[in-house]
């Protein structure tokens, strides 16, 4: 196999990897989640809305958890550092996506109004805060986070909220809503579906504003620090370009094209971050010589060459059967008597 | 302080999550074998009774779900010391069981909840079978993890880390195998007494009622598998302590409250001790310890003091036994929930044999209290697993204290209490929705298995 430095640099791109797929799904349950309260106007309405999502948000968020365990298999000092320095913050979106996860199961098992009420809010919330504090979290992995010698903490929750990391925070939260939105046009119809694509128009200029600007302080902040990483300039540009066709994609109807877009715009915005990085895994804001490089955190040759094989074996295998989830699940979802190509009926598990 | 809080923290989430995980393990293998049932044998009453349980499934399944993604970056979280000590070896099943359990699992789930009319009948059914799979993968993986903790093999120390040199090792490793036996028999178990405990509720339906004859059939098949499952689950059991007998002897001793080294060691039903360790008062029965642990009469078993000096020359001066009165009474409160298990089942069996079922209204009592004695079994025996493992976090390498993050206190103590808070709602959600479903008309369920109507519709679901 490739030189040490070869395989652990694939493994962090492999983990770059799993978590623009984590946010290229997952992104568009946020959003839609997120566009819960404003694109339905009854509760059919609602209902048309979570199905969308329904069959595929546990397989979306198995890419975290499999994240999760890459990181820790591949990097345990980053996994280590990371989760145990962002204590509260974690703590916060592990406590939204269990409420979140409790909504989808949950909501229909009873017909009491209150109750109904109750868990569109959890998932509204659910939603929205994880896609605000992904994004908070990972401009401070750019940006630097309070590391003194041998991967010491020295900071706490307040210093990972600063400018910068709100900006990012609402860079994603727009980016993932967007992106619900040309979800919804793609998988609904009747009312919902014109309702997205109203507010996928409004939402994309000022998305468009926002990730701009993120990504520009990024380069900015970079340069003065010289971290630059890899990043070649074309990734962002193309990134911002697409983001720029949005608006007239969703405006023409090109519906599956307005949703392959903002998924391309998630994918070039983590993939700039994750380059960015290159060839640390943290940045100290305290001093260069604290970062913590890819090979410094890297497990050993031997685990890294077994969870290759695994991940050549296996990955294809789950690509495959959640392609085939989605191909099985591609008519849109609509309240009854919205469109001619589908009917309702009630299921009975 | 932030040691205690994060060791309280950490048994909160797993034990937990352990609450449902068997429910869930060994429902979705009992909805498989009813769906199965109900399309090899075109019979609805089958077919109505998977879809029943698989409505109690899919709830177990969901706070399975949510409290499982916690423990996920739990390590990180409070662990980090240990993390970055075991990451090496410990990461490569758990990010394994992602890719081959986790997934497997949540897709096919949803392609089974949302799928019923798009999918034939056939491929129905291979949805639910592969979840199934999933689940019992995702448990092989995780043991395997967890018994890499309770006994180190394949890896070298190097530079203040564990590291990997033989992944087969891991895998194969003595400690997994006969853990994975255990947990997943227990599970099967666990899911068989909450089928019991419903089915033996709802017989006492009208005798004209169709829901009378198919709870019967439900409450007779339920028990045959508790008394099969259970039985063999106590059968791995015992093969675990003669494992333990020879890889964490302390534990064993703990369990036993012996303290001192015996030929032909007798068992402790009773021991009321003081805590410097001695014995206060004892009811013991002979030679059943030296049985358990080595198969033989007068085999040796040997003692928590013996133990103490022989690891304390090894590792250094130090208190080595764990907390004595959690592992007594814990080892006991599983053994004990087991031997009613067996007892219930038991009874069921007869009574079936006998064509009295549904008739007593004292077992229709026990079979219901029977539901709670798996949840206390498994949870017990994993405070059992480890707490005896304790001052070890991963045994004669890595004490707990030197595993925890540098989290200040005040951070664990909220985040602590915060999940107490979460997982108690969760838990009354749970339990309400639980019984809800447990009394839903059996008339309402489902559609009859050769319906023939194939176009595909867009049915809401959630
Ligand atoms: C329905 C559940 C259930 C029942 C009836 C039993 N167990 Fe158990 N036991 C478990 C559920 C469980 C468990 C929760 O699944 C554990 C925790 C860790 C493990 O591997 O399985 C466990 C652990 C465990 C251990 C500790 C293994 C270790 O520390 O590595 C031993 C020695 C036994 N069991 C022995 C028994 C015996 C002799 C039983 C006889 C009746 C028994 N168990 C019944
Ligand atoms: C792969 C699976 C598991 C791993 C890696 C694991 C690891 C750990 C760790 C790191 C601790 C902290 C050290 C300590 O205070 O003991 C711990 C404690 C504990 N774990 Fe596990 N555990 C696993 C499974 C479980 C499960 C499934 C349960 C129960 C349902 C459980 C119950 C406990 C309990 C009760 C403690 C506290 C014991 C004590 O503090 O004395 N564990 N375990
Ligand atoms: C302490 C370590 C543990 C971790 C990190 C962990 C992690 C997880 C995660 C992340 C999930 C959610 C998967 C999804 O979203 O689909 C989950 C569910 C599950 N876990 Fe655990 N788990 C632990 C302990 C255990 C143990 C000891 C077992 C079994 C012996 C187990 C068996 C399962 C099963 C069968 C599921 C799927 C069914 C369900 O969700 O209820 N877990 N676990």
């Amino acid at each position: 196999m490739a030189t040490y430095t070869g395989l652990s640099a694939l493994w962090f791109s492999l983990i770059g990897l799993l978590w623009a797929g984590y946010f290229f799904l997952e992104g568009f349950d946020f959003g839609v989640g997120t566009l819960l309260p404003f694109v339905s106007k009854d509760d059919l309405d609602r209902r048309v809305v979570i199905n969308t999502i329904g069959p595929v948000w546990d397989g979306n968020e198995v890419w975290l958890l499999t994240a999760g365990g890459a990181t820790f298999a591949a990097f345990p000092l980053w996994y280590a550092t990371v989760f145990s320095g962002f204590y509260l913050a974690l703590f916060l979106i592990l406590a939204a996506l269990i409420f979140r996860g409790m909504a989808f199961e949950f909501r229909h098992k009873r017909e009491d109004a209150k109750w109904v009420t109750w868990w569109d809010r959890a998932i509204f919330w659910g939603s929205a805060l994880p896609a605000l504090l992904w994004g908070v979290a990972f401009a401070d992995f750019v940006h630097g986070v309070p590391l003194a010698a041998n991967a010491t903490w020295t900071g706490n929750f307040f210093d990972l909220v600063k400018p910068y990391a709100l900006l990012g925070g609402l860079s994603t939260l727009a980016l993932f809503t967007l992106h619900g939105a040309t979800y919804l046009g793609l998988k609904t119809d009747g009312d919902v579906r014109v309702r997205a694509h109203k507010i996928a128009l409004r939402l994309a200029p000022i998305t468009f504003v926002l990730v701009a600007a993120f990504l520009a302080w990024t380069y900015q902040t970079a340069h003065t620090m010289h971290h630059e990483g890899l990043v070649p300039p074309l990734l962002p540009i193309v990134g911002l370009l697409v983001l720029a066709g949005v608006g007239w994609l969703v405006r023409d109807r090109l519906e599956g094209w307005a949703f392959i877009a903002t998924a391309v715009v998630i994918v070039a915005f983590f993939a700039t971050l994750f380059l960015n990085l290159y060839p640390n895994v943290l940045i100290s804001s305290v001093s260069p010589h604290f970062d913590i490089t890819i090979v410094a955190s890297a497990s050993h040759r031997y685990t890294l060459e077994v969870m290759s094989w695994v991940a050549l074996i296996f990955t294809p295998l789950v690509l495959l059967y959640q392609s085939w989830t989605y191909w099985i699940f591609k008519k849109r979802v609509s309240r009854p008597g919205d469109a001619s190509e589908t009917q309702h009926s009630p299921t009975n598990v | 302080m932030a040691l205690d809080l994060a060791r309280w923290q950490f048994a909160i989430v797993t034990v937990f999550h352990f609450f449902f995980v068997p429910m869930t393990i060994g429902l979705a293998f009992l909805v498989a074998v009813m769906q199965t049932l109900a399309l090899v044998r075109k019979d609805e009453t089958w077919d109505r009774l998977s879809r029943f349980f698989g409505r109690i499934f899919l709830i177990s399944l969901a706070v399975g779900v949510v409290t499982g993604i916690v423990l996920e970056f739990e390590f990180g979280l409070n662990w980090s010391a240990f993390s970055i000590f075991v990451g090496n070896i410990f990461g490569a099943p758990l990010a394994i069981e992602g890719l081959l359990a986790f997934f497997l699992e949540s897709t096919f789930i949803g392609l089974w909840i949302f799928g019923r009319e798009r999918l034939s009948p056939r491929l129905h059914l291979a949805t639910i079978w592969l979840v199934s799979i999933g689940t019992i993968l995702s448990a092989f993986f995780i043991l395997a993890a967890n018994a890499w903790m309770q006994h180190p093999v394949g890896y070298t120390v190097e530079g203040g880390q564990a590291v990997l040199t033989n992944f087969w090792a891991v895998l194969a490793n003595s400690t997994l195998w006969a853990s994975f036996l255990h947990t997943v028999l227990a599970a099967l178990a666990t899911g068989g007494a909450l089928v019991l405990g419903i089915s033996v509720w709802r017989v006492r339906a009208a005798p004209d009622d169709p829901e009378r004859a198919a709870f019967r059939r439900a409450t007779a098949f339920a028990a045959a598998l508790v008394l099969v499952t259970v039985v063999l689950t106590a059968i791995a059991g015992d093969f675990q302590a003669r494992l333990l007998d020879v890889q964490q002897p302390m534990k064993m001793a703990a369990a036993e409250a012996l303290y001192n080294t015996q030929n032909g060691a007798s068992f402790s039903l009773l021991t009321i001790g003081n805590l410097s360790g001695q014995p206060v008062f004892q009811i013991r029965v002979p030679h059943l310890l030296s049985l358990i642990a080595d198969m033989s009469w007068n085999g040796q078993v040997v003692g928590i003091n013996q133990m103490q000096a022989a690891e304390a020359a090894k590792y250094g001066a130090g208190n080595y036994a764990p907390v004595l009165w959690l592992t007594y009474w814990s080892f006991r409160a599983m053994v004990g929930a087991g031997i009613l298990m067996i007892a219930v089942s038991a009874w069921g069996v007869w009574l079936w044999w006998r064509k009295q079922l549904g008739a007593g209204r004292w077992f229709r009592r026990a079979a219901l209290a029977g539901i709670v004695l798996p949840i206390i079994a498994n949870a017990s025996g994993w405070i059992f697993t480890e707490a005896g493992r304790q001052p070890w976090i991963v045994y004669g390498l890595m004490q707990t204290a030197k595993g925890v993050s540098t989290v200040g206190a005040g951070d664990v103590a909220l985040t602590t209490a915060a999940f107490v808070v979460v997982y108690t709602t969760l838990a009354v959600l749970a339990v309400v929705l639980v019984l809800r479903a447990a009394r839903h008309p059996f008339d309402e369920i489902g559609v009859p298995p050769d319906d023939t109507d194939t176009t595909p519709a867009t049915g809401l679901v959630y």
